[in-house]
């Protein structure tokens, strides 16, 4: 059941993300990438990650979309207009680099998944039935990653007040 | 269970996140091919943390707050210089050249 969940949400995320980088209006790119990212979020929820999900919606498919879509029609290109893609050269070449790269990265799959130090199989399911999904993040977060976790605060105060300043006419 | 296919999909999304960035001129639609990298390796993170431990969902979360925090600059930098040049197109975009 959760295998055949599994490959359905990737088929619609690869799919989706195909047609978001081949379409040639903005908002319809945009569209497609919401779908990839529901179905990434989908693959969250098949991989014991319940809490990330939730926050793949809310925070991508959510607000980074609308800020997207918001550009776009603020710039009023959501027409189109003439295609954006390279010519057929410069699409054959990033092709290859993209399947070369592709295949580099399914050649490396295997190679980490020594036995060793892998959890015994269910555990994160077993950790979240007993400790409750966001308990079991935020226990990690707030006691080992605490200080990168207030960095990441000033970071995005820091993109906040850069984004004003540099959207405003005059400075 | 789901360790190598997850690697696999976040595999090929990185891949087709690598081509969108090749192969588009408008950079709207290239930020949009960044994000899926950042998805596809956010899989990877997720995938690993099911069978290694809680770590790797916390790093999703650092890369969604840098995401947002790039989204937010790019798109800003996007209206900046579609003032002046009045295209989104890399092709009209050099103000850097000497």
């Amino acid at each position: 059941m959760t295998v055949v969940a599994f490959w359905a949400l990737a088929g619609l995320s690869i799919l989706s993300a195909l047609l978001c980088i081949t379409r040639h209006s903005p908002v319809s790119a945009a569209l497609w990438l919401v779908a990839t990212l529901f179905g990434v979020a989908g693959m969250f929820l098949v991989l014991d990650a319940q809490f990330l999900a939730a926050i793949q919606i809310i925070v991508y498919a959510g607000a980074i979309m609308v800020l997207f879509l918001f550009v776009i029609m603020l710039l009023n290109l959501g027409r189109g207009g003439p295609s954006d893609l390279r010519g057929w050269p410069g699409r054959i070449l990033a092709g290859v680099i993209a399947l070369g790269l592709g295949g580099e990265l399914w050649a490396l799959r295997g190679l980490f998944q020594t036995a060793a130090y892998r959890l015994p199989e269910g555990t994160m399911a077993q950790a979240n039935a007993e400790m409750g999904v966001v308990d079991l993040v935020a226990e990690t977060l707030f006691r080992e990653y605490l200080v990168p976790f207030e960095i990441t605060s000033v970071l995005l105060l820091a993109a906040a007040v850069g984004a004003v300043v540099l959207a405003k006419r005059k400075v | 269970m789901l360790l190598g296919p997850a690697l696999a999909v976040s595999a090929i999304l990185f891949s087709i996140g690598v081509a969108g960035v090749l192969m588009r001129r408008n950079v709207i639609v290239i930020f949009m091919a960044v994000e899926i990298m950042l998805n596809a390796v956010n899989i990877t993170f997720v995938a690993l943390a099911q069978q290694l431990g809680p770590e790797g969902q916390v790093i999703v979360f650092f890369v969604m707050a840098v995401a947002a925090a790039e989204a937010a600059v790019g798109l800003a930098i996007i209206l900046a210089v579609f003032r002046h040049q009045q295209s989104v197109n890399l092709r009209d975009i050099n103000l850097l050249r000497g």
